[in-house]
């Protein structure tokens, strides 16, 4: 069983977002801790790209002030090594296929393995793409995280058979970014899901609410959360650890 | 040409999120479906001749082969076509499918509005809804095709995000398309994103190049030597290419917009700058900086103004089948300047980047030999922007 796995042992597992470098990775640094603290399980650690085409305005906006901030691939590296000198957490990467590719995708691979991240999500890499990326990150004991949307429909079978970690359940149609409803018959995916794989499920896109993260958590092993927790970094900028801890606090404590 | 579950060599693919995967899949069986279908290519040849003008004339530019002294040049028409660009075959093509298909909306990304306002213009034909997103920039740039967009019925939303241009718009079309799939189909203006695209959108362009070469045969009774068109995406250089791929002798020339030069950041030429990467669903080559982040792109023209190219394009360049020159500014104004007062004809701003890399090849070039430039679309939409570049400002 993955670090990732082990992680949802412990009842829902509460997963929150934040890209690194907005504004800067001090910030980001405390942050991590901070959420760490307030009963994170599992923590998403967005590489910034130029052009997210899988995010809403919110995180978008975080893209733009983590990159003018000057952060770079390679300074995110040193900063997951220096993270993990005692963070706990299971880290999982959140990027675009491009970051990794022009990297190169052994060497990044790597050097998660080197930093101790333990998964990876590429919104942009489907199944069809994904035998490129996932291997090389398997063989370097870093699970390539698969996702399932509300379009997947005859898809579910072969993306669950073959995913590793946890399933990323997409809850709507659209971009990242907060949603008022979510649809109710998320259920049934996960219900389908369920016919394929035993690996846990975590249902994201468009939470926000203490509220839709306890009736998400009744469908699935856990929750996660982007653009509430981004858009209180943007609002409060170096000074926002405190107000998203408590933020994650008030999440994890409704999934308990 | 190969193409192996969308795969160009080692470009193409669909990077794509898994929302939009049963759409392409749909999309491809529809198409694999309705190309063979004699209906549908029967209702799209009759669009294309008694609505879209088509064939376009393949011209004999005798005043401009004599200012240059060289090669014999023939300029393809497509800025005769309704709506003033090639981009009209490919929308005819895609509107028709995505009827057949049930779907009742189109959505689509424009730089320069070419593409917009033909798509603007297959939805007012077939009582579709319309929506566009177009670059705030370009929205400044092309104000009069914005104008022509909304009066056609169509919704144009400018995109603010980003460097607002045409990247942009495509990443908010796709944005868009995420979010509302079961009535819209994403008319995708260019030979590039995720496969079925860049294969459809060439099919739908490959009309230019079947047209030239029955025309010059009629004409010359041979093959021309050089066929050329602007490359941005790359829709009208891959129709203008496609039926010469396998006639080797004919040697095919892209020509990218450089910009203020590919020695500058202010450039978009992305075979001559760019690298390997992976963006907008397709793996290709792309300007980017050495952490894979896409660069902001420059250029006069607002439809080459990308920072990458087709799939399809990329691979006729590994292999060598064609060349991709780059052309700047500067160069690609003095040709839109000297093809209107030589013959006549005001090319678009994109496509004069072609006539500019033709006024340097045709004087070296032997008088029997034989030059084709796609003039993919009118130049009247440039005309207020060009007349600001020399200093002029007149108002549109």
């Amino acid at each position: 069983m993955s670090k990732i796995q082990e992680a949802f042992q412990k009842g829902k597992a509460f997963i929150p977002f934040v890209t690194c470098g907005d504004p800067d990775l001090e910030t980001t640094a405390k942050i991590v801790r901070a959420m760490e603290e307030a009963g994170a399980d599992i923590i998403e650690l967005g590489i910034p790209f130029s052009d997210p085409t899988a995010e809403g305005p919110v995180i978008q906006a975080a893209n733009i002030r983590a990159l003018s901030g000057g952060v770079t691939t390679d300074k995110i590296f040193d900063f997951v090594c220096e993270l993990r000198k005692d963070v706990k957490v299971p880290l999982v990467f959140m990027t675009y296929a491009n970051v990794i590719f022009s990297y190169g995708i052994e060497k990044f691979a790597k050097k998660c393995a080197e930093c101790g991240i333990d998964g990876l999500i590429l919104p942009d890499v489907p199944h069809e793409e994904k035998d490129e990326f996932s291997g090389i990150f398997q063989s370097c004991g870093v699970d390539f995280i698969s996702l399932i949307a509300p379009t997947s429909e005859n898809r579910i079978a072969t993306i669950s058979a073959d995913a590793n970690g946890f399933l990323y359940v997409v809850s709507s149609l659209g971009v990242t970014g907060e949603r008022a409803e979510i649809r109710s018959d998320i259920g049934k995916t996960t219900a389908q899901i369920r016919n394929y794989t035993k690996i846990p499920c975590a249902i994201g896109f468009g939470i926000s609410t203490p509220e839709q993260a306890k009736e998400m958590s009744q469908y699935a092993d856990g929750v996660i959360v982007g653009s509430a927790i981004v858009k209180r970094i943007g609002q409060y900028g170096r000074d926002a650890a405190p107000h998203v801890a408590e933020y994650v606090k008030s999440m994890k404590d409704a999934i308990r | 040409m190969t193409n192996q579950e969308g795969r160009f060599g080692v470009h193409g693919g669909q990077y794509i999120p898994e929302t939009l995967m049963n759409a392409v899949i749909e999309l491809e069986q529809a198409y694999n479906h309705y190309k063979n279908d004699p209906e549908f290519n029967a209702e799209l040849e009759a669009l294309f001749q008694e609505y879209a003008n088509r064939p376009s004339r393949l011209y004999y530019a005798e005043k401009l082969t004599k200012a240059l002294g060289g090669a014999k040049i023939y300029l393809k028409r497509e800025d005769l076509n309704h709506t003033g660009a090639h981009k009209i075959n490919n929308v005819l093509g895609q509107a028709l499918l995505a009827k057949k298909m049930g779907k009742t909306r189109l959505i689509a990304e424009t730089g320069a509005g070419q593409h917009g306002v033909a798509t603007a213009t297959a939805a007012a034909l077939l009582g579709m809804e319309c929506v566009v997103f177009m670059g705030e920039e370009d929205t400044k740039r092309q104000a009069l095709n914005v104008y022509r967009m909304r009066l056609l019925g169509s919704e144009v939303i400018p995109v603010t995000t980003g460097t607002a241009t045409l990247k942009d718009a495509v990443s908010e079309a796709m944005r868009e398309w995420t979010s509302r799939i079961d009535d819209t189909h994403y008319c995708l203006g260019s030979v590039m994103g995720p496969h079925p695209f860049p294969t459809i959108v060439r099919d739908f362009q490959a009309v230019i190049s079947k047209e030239i070469k029955t025309q010059i045969l009629e004409k010359e009774g041979r093959l021309p030597d050089v066929v050329m068109a602007c490359v941005g995406g790359g829709s009208n250089a891959i129709g203008t290419f496609y039926h010469f791929i396998e006639d080797k002798e004919v040697r095919l020339i892209g020509c990218e917009a450089a910009g203020r030069g590919i020695d500058t950041f202010e450039t978009a030429a992305t075979i001559n700058t760019g690298k390997l990467g992976i963006f907008h669903g397709m793996k290709s080559y792309f300007c980017q900086d050495e952490y894979g982040q896409i660069a902001p792109v420059y250029s006069i023209s607002a439809g080459l103004d990308y920072p990458g190219i087709g799939p399809e394009h990329a691979h006729l360049y590994d292999i060598g089948r064609a060349e991709y020159v780059a052309v700047t500014d500067d160069e690609a104004v003095n040709a839109f300047e000297f093809l209107s007062r030589t013959e006549g004809i005001i090319p678009a701003i994109e496509s004069a980047h072609a006539v500019a890399h033709a006024m340097k090849i045709a004087p070296e070039m032997d008088k029997n030999q034989i030059i084709v430039i796609t003039v993919s679309g009118r130049g009247d939409k440039d005309c207020a922007a060009i007349a600001r570049y020399r200093g002029e400002d007149i108002h549109e």
